[in-house]
């Protein structure tokens, strides 16, 4: 499917971040997805360009994590198209679909570290048993990340239930970048932390996705997590994209949902499903 | 084979609409025909959920089975497996047997003493323990000891993201968690049951020499003579079934399981019962189909 020209990964030498060329990393069209009667993703459009950071934003319910989901594969949307390198992933088989995977990494907003393994066994999982590689090996691979998300040797004999939330969440980073991956996602990654180790991620994301050139997808309702890991935001609303721009115009949307959003009011024209007495 | 696959990635959330749908469907029924209607509706949605569960299982079915003869193989997942049915349950197995041999020599006794027949003790205890009691309650204490802790595990692995981690970093769930422990469950309960049938008929033994006074000799000559191949084998064969049964339930209760704490519990208690129930059902059939004669 990918076009001609193109590396491996579908880009073309010396294309600056951001850019979008013929093929984006991810493209996301007219995305449907519904549980029973409650309509989700009601036509999501989004294209993330190579090694750009792109940011949605939005509020509980509106559809984040499902798009997410969708986009990995871990759900299946009930209509429209999600290409990766311009190559459809919507009716892939079971080999194809664990190929795509291996170009994707992703942060949970939970950590979702397999508490059966040590910390090492984690971040190297996707080595030993995507990529074959060597049990020794992989640990020296596993240190070398978790070093780079500042923690130390010992840490890699814990198991994930001795660790405090940041330190779970930096594991999951070392995870989710350990493959190498050319997508990754974050799943509101700062959310449960305190404000400085919500700090100390966002630095650790910008460092990680810079160091990779990969292409970032997160979601997130924090905002100063959004400003700061974000080359383009999107704002999110009962299933649909209502607004996406560069980080920077971000305060001059003159978008009325996207002010109410960034700003935290509860007036506006986003009214939450709240019961008044 | 990625048909099931994606119907199963879509079960969940698919499944409520289904049943929505349906429940729509007959409600819409009862509103044009009154109340009368009513023990139909029940009856209907109660079969259509039926239907739909059955078909959810046999999906779920299919598909971890060949991912058993599909590679990668997981022979370290596979061991780790074996080792926790087959060895960690020899205690509680092997107890469960010995008491059960001891019981019915006591019991078979009581009984054949009442018309002279106390000589066919022996063959009465070896018999039971063989075609019956050795799979029927091996089966009944793994389903509880290993069925629970597997749902539960693949459970808390389901809502806490573990799964989906796996499958995002290239590893299909099915291969990794389920296929292992179809496999260890289908060859470590014959092992098991081979064994407590070896402890059962020594419990039997006990009770025939030491509270009995039976001829140690004679007790044995008993026991070997009127026992054939099949008694023992047939035993081993509801043996394998029982144990995949019993880990085709825990991974796919835990597998379904859904909101957290409740629905891992949820998942445990429908994964011993159905793998209990399952087994008294099996055990039926496969009687039938040995002794059909």
């Amino acid at each position: 499917m990918s076009a001609m020209n193109y590396f491996a990964d579908g880009t073309p030498v010396g294309t600056p971040p951001g850019t979008f060329v013929e093929t984006p990393k991810l493209r996301l069209t007219n995305l449907h997805k519904a549980f029973g009667s409650k309509v989700v993703l009601n036509g999501l459009d989004l294209e993330v360009g190579r090694a750009e950071s792109l940011v949605v934003i939005g509020g509980s319910g509106t559809g984040k994590s499902v798009m997410l989901k969708c986009a990995l594969g871990l759900l299946r949307a009930d209509s429209g198209s999600i290409q990766i390198d311009g190559e459809e992933t919507t009716r892939l088989g079971t080999r194809d679909r664990e190929r795509v995977m291996r170009k994707f990494g992703m942060l949970f907003q939970g950590a979702a570290l397999f508490d059966s393994l040590p910390v090492w066994e984690n971040v190297a999982f996707g080595l030993i048993q995507g990529q074959k590689m060597r049990r020794d090996q992989a640990k020296e691979v596993a240190v070398e990340k978790l070093a780079a998300v500042g923690l130390a040797k010992e840490v890699a004999e814990l198991f994930p239930s001795e660790l405090s939330g940041g330190m779970q969440k930096r594991v999951a980073l070392a995870r989710a970048i350990a493959t190498q991956p050319e997508i990754i996602f974050f799943d509101e990654p700062t959310t449960g932390l305190d404000p400085i180790m919500a700090d100390v991620i966002n630095d650790l994301i910008i460092k990680c996705v810079k160091d990779l050139g990969a292409t970032a997808l997160s979601i997130t309702h924090d905002m100063a997590s959004a400003r700061k890991i974000a080359d383009r935001i999107a704002m999110i609303y009962k299933g649909k994209i209502i607004w996406h721009g560069p980080v920077s115009e971000i305060d001059n949307s003159g978008n009325p949902y996207v002010d109410q959003f960034i700003h935290g009011r509860a007036d506006g024209p986003i009214q939450m499903e709240v019961m008044h007495p | 084979m990625h048909g099931f696959s994606r119907s199963l990635n879509a079960s969940g959330p698919n499944a409520v609409n289904r049943q929505a749908g349906a429940g729509e469907r007959v409600s819409h029924l009862q509103g044009c025909h009154g109340g009368s209607m009513g023990f139909l509706t029940t009856t209907g949605r109660a079969f259509l959920v039926f239907l739909e569960a059955t078909g959810r299982l046999m999906l779920f079915t299919s598909l971890a089975i060949s991912h058993c003869f599909r590679p990668p193989f997981y022979f370290r997942l596979i061991t780790r497996q074996m080792i926790d049915i087959g060895y960690y349950s020899l205690p509680v197995v092997g107890l469960t047997a010995l008491f059960t041999g001891m019981v019915l020599a006591l019991q078979s006794y009581t009984g054949f003493a009442r018309f002279q027949a106390e000589g066919a003790v022996a063959t009465v205890v070896v018999l039971s323990i063989t075609r019956e009691l050795g799979p029927v309650l091996a089966g009944l204490m793994v389903a509880g000891r290993i069925g629970a802790s597997m749902a539960a595990e693949i459970g808390t692995m389901r809502v806490t993201e573990q799964v989906d981690a796996l499958s995002t970093l290239a590893t299909n769930p099915f291969k990794y968690l389920v296929a292992p422990r179809l496999i260890a469950g289908l060859t470590m309960l014959p092992f098991l049951v081979l064994v407590a049938d070896i402890i059962g008929v020594f419990g039997g033994f006990l009770i025939g020499v030491y509270r009995l006074d039976f001829n140690p000799a004679a007790y044995i000559g008993r026991t070997w003579e009127y026992l054939e191949p099949m008694d023992v084998i047939s035993g081993l064969v509801k043996a394998g079934v029982f144990g995949f049964v019993i880990a085709l339930m825990g991974c796919y209760h835990g597998y379904q399981s859904r909101g957290g704490a409740q629905g891992v519990g949820a998942a445990t208690t429908n994964a011993v019962v159905s793998s209990s129930i399952l087994i008294l059902v099996f055990n039926y059939l496969i009687t039938g189909l040995f002794f059909s004669r």
